[in-house]
């Protein structure tokens, strides 16, 4: 019977008995959500973008070993799970998947759109990912190779995009204001 | 190299570059607590997860969605906050920290509460009922 309850109250049920065997407090809980909320996005993941853009020694300790060179950013929470960057050319186009569940690299983009967790999107990137690319409006040359990453528990991959023709003089700022969540996963160009 | 990187140069928040994270508070909750309960070291965040593959692993056996739908509709019935509901539950009560007759107990007296009862308005919008919870708060 308790399972057709609606998740709402399950939800409310789970917290209250947590807070009365002390485990969490209410605000704790508050602290999570506003931190995924409000502080940690895909901004972070696109100034680290933008400098890589800008800074070719940053771009090499990126791709040599993107958990280190992130960690001076001191990005809330931090990037507790190993991070690979992977970079677009115009020979070879990224894409990012969690096969089993949701993996993302949190730190750098917050939380994952709803359909990176659909099955579909799980389900067919990895199968036919020249057709889902152009479902997401990414026609892609025949000659560009197509490189899809599955994550894990202990890796988060992020794409680092092409830089944008004609950006020669932009400033770090508004590089990473022109970086989506999107390309950074690998669904989107900005040529 | 001469230039100066500032750590928060970007001035806007990230929700500017992404999309509403959650779409009922409850799934807000649920978030939280299991984020939440794993940064309080009650149990590592990889436990949680591999419960949350089998959660999901069930409904992709017995949905093997051809959906096409890409951006913004989801395959029909999946809602990946139940799965993570459900994940919670599962790994509390695996390690006795809220028994299953415990939770169930306690959805009972939730179920059965009046209207307009003290709660922070976290019923699920995706819910089709009509209750208005502000309505008659009588005060007894």
């Amino acid at each position: 019977m308790s399972d057709t309850v609606a998740p709402a109250i399950r939800a409310e049920a789970i917290e209250s008995l947590l807070i009365e065997k002390g485990l969490i407090t209410a605000e704790a809980v508050d602290e999570v959500i506003e931190r995924y909320n409000e502080r940690v996005g895909p901004l972070n993941g696109a100034r680290v973008v933008a400098r890589a853009w800008r800074d070719p020694t940053f771009r090499r300790a990126l791709l040599a070993d993107a958990t280190a060179a992130v960690a001076p950013f001191e990005f809330e929470g931090g990037q507790t799970e190993k991070l690979v960057v992977v970079e677009n050319t115009a020979k070879v186009h990224n894409v990012v998947v969690c096969t089993l569940c949701s993996c993302y690299p949190w730190a750098m983009l917050g939380l994952p759109p709803r359909w990176y967790k659909d099955p579909a999107y799980r389900s067919r990137i990895v199968r036919e990912p020249r057709r889902v690319l152009e479902e997401f409006g990414v026609k892609l040359p025949a000659d560009i190779e197509v490189r899809v990453w599955d994550s894990s528990a202990e890796v988060r991959y992020l794409v680092l995009p092409e830089r944008p023709a004609g950006t020669d003089h932009a400033s770090e700022d508004e590089l990473a204001a022109s970086v989506t969540r999107d390309a950074m996963i690998g669904v989107e160009r900005l040529l | 190299m001469t230039t100066t990187y500032t750590l928060d140069g970007v001035a806007a928040p990230p929700m500017v570059n992404g999309e509403l994270v959650f779409d009922a508070p409850w799934q807000g909750r649920i978030f939280g607590m299991a984020r939440g309960l794993a940064e309080q070291g009650i149990y590592q965040w990889g436990d949680f997860r591999a419960r949350l593959i089998e959660q999901i692993a069930v409904f992709d056996r017995n949905h093997q969605s051809e959906a096409v739908v890409m951006s913004g509709a989801s395959t029909p019935q999946y809602r990946y906050y139940d799965h993570f509901l459900r994940a919670l539950e599962t790994l509390l009560a695996e390690r006795g920290l809220i028994a299953a007759g415990e939770l169930t107990d306690r959805i009972g007296k939730f179920v059965e509460r009046p209207h307009g009862h003290d709660h922070h308005h976290d019923h699920d919008h995706d819910h089709d009922h009509d209750h208005a919870d502000d309505h008659d708060h009588h005060i007894d």
